[in-house]
């Protein structure tokens, strides 16, 4: 464990940070593009539910990019409050 | 197109007997649809002159150090401008609560708001006085100090205790000091205040009632002159939004008793839509209202409580004996679903506080890239970069005025839901 303690305390809650950001972003990216695909899929399959899916999605979308901004929030606050 | 369907229209309409050319008719209907494009554009550039004029201070002095070096000994307070641009801090001061709306910096000279600041301590009572007092940390008050965003109470033995002018803060602080404690001045320590300043965030929230106190008002009184008048202009654009939140929010997810939570949800929609819209206006100090985790853990609370208290037989049926569990399998929902009455409204909380901020942090941060460049590669690299973060910085702003309907509409829908479990009828 000699590497670890080179390694200062900043500098491993620094590139914890980095990669928590990061699992986060592919979270909302997975999240969101799965309720956009089965939403266009529905509006294939029924036009004239458009406006009923879309708001849905809108809204499923918004809820989901509420958790992966929990994620971001927190490894922002790691590296700007040091 | 255009030309040929509004040929067509006018030529169907009786507009012809006003004899007024066509061909003029034409070009204002072109005209009106660069409207929208010439505003966008407008507020680009303006948006990058205020910020390029704000931060002028910190990026001019990296470039004379000689000059530097002479004024750091003249001044010896003014330690903060000889560094480079420090884009962590710039985002944080933006984000952040302060005693003044801090519209921008000339050259030396930051020009601000000053807001009031009412303390209350165990010893002097209660002091009030605009923050200017306090010379941006410079001086004393009162003996009281702001260092970095903070307040602070110097001891009575401390000698820098009276000083109006030139003080160095950290020096002050070092010889003794007291914080703001709520359970100090219960339990009369001396020396112990409470911090009830009208903040930047606080005056947001009283901008944002009093915008709200004149919109309602003014669709309100329209609504004397007889139900059965058609409504036109503003009170039509209201009316919308209210059946809007009646119809699509409060009666599908609360059912037939909605007319008792439809105060509490039309008043939580337009207060969060309107501090977020008020958080995106630029060049008026950068309101952060909902973006501060106390407001939205107000607005939350408030949404737990009317669930709790709103709560029937059926809704504590469901957390305390949830129905089609086996038996054996209650001790483990039970803390559960507990669990899930307190993490509901913390999400709420927490969901539009992040939302809101990170917005404006990513705003900011293309912002800061313009200076972050021009310290790296020099001024010609901040012009360069420029281009593409304002055509970013502009983008995230459009799309922050959708994430601000979006979140006040998601808080309600949210609110309305929990309110339709908490009074849900035994089926």
């Amino acid at each position: 464990m000699e590497i670890i303690s080179i390694l200062l305390d900043a500098a491993l809650a620094y590139l914890g940070a980095g990669i928590g950001a990061g699992i986060a972003a592919i979270g909302a990216g997975m999240g969101i593009g799965r309720i956009g695909g089965s939403a266009l899929e529905s509006m294939a399959r029924q036009p004239e539910a458009i406006g009923d899916i879309r708001a849905s999605m809108i809204v499923a979308a918004a809820l989901v990019e509420g958790a992966a901004f929990f994620g971001i929030i927190v490894c922002l606050l790691i590296v700007l409050m040091r | 197109m255009v030309l040929r369907f509004s040929f067509n229209y006018i030529c169907s309409r009786k507009i012809r007997r006003y004899k007024i050319p066509v061909s003029m008719m034409l070009n204002n209907r072109l005209h009106k649809a660069f409207k929208p494009f010439f505003l966008l554009i407008s507020l680009a550039f303006l948006t990058s002159g205020s910020l390029l004029a704000s931060e002028h201070s910190d990026v001019s002095t990296t470039d004379s150090t000689e000059v530097e070096a002479l004024h750091e000994a003249a001044n010896p307070h003014h330690e903060e401008e000889s560094e480079a641009f420090n884009a962590g801090d710039m985002i944080m001061h933006h984000v952040m609560d302060a005693y003044d709306i801090h519209l921008m910096d000339i050259g030396d000279h930051s020009v601000s708001i000053p807001l009031p600041v009412i303390l209350y301590s165990v010893d002097d009572g209660l002091s009030i006085f605009l923050s200017s007092a306090f010379h941006h940390g410079h001086a004393t008050k009162n003996r009281y100090v702001l260092d970095h965003g903070h307040i602070y109470r110097l001891g009575e033995n401390n000698p820098h205790a009276n000083e109006t002018e030139h003080l160095v803060t950290t020096e002050a602080l070092s010889l003794g000091y007291s914080e703001q404690s709520w359970g100090g001045l219960f339990a009369g320590e001396a020396g112990s205040f409470v911090d009830l300043s009208i903040t930047k965030t606080v005056a947001g929230i009283l901008i944002t009632v009093v915008l709200m106190f004149l919109i309602f008002f003014r669709v309100a009184k329209s609504y004397k002159g007889g139900a059965d008048k058609a409504p036109k202009g503003f009170q039509a654009l209201m009316e919308t939004l209210i059946l809007f939140i009646r119809d699509e929010i409060a009666k599908p997810s609360i059912g037939h008793k909605y007319e008792r939570f439809m105060p509490f949800l039309l008043t939580i929609f337009f207060f969060i839509w309107i501090a977020n819209l008020l958080g995106l206006i630029p060049f008026i100090g950068g309101f952060n209202v909902t973006g501060n985790i106390a407001v939205t853990m107000v607005l939350a609370l408030f949404t737990f409580v009317l669930t709790t208290v709103n709560g029937n037989k059926t809704y504590w049926g469901h957390i305390f004996a949830t129905p089609g569990v086996p038996g054996w399998l209650l001790p483990l929902m039970i803390p559960i679903e507990l669990l899930g009455v307190f993490t509901k409204p913390l999400v709420l909380c927490l969901r539009l506080f992040a939302n809101i901020t990170a917005g404006h942090i990513i705003i900011l941060s293309f912002m800061s890239l313009i200076f972050i460049f021009a310290d790296i590669y020099g001024a010609g690299a901040g012009y360069g970069a420029s281009i593409v973060s304002l055509l970013f910085g502009v983008f995230m702003n459009v799309m922050e005025l959708l994430v601000a309907f979006l979140q006040a509409y998601v808080f309600t829908l949210l609110s309305a839901l929990y309110f339709g479990s908490a009074v849900e009828d035994h089926h």
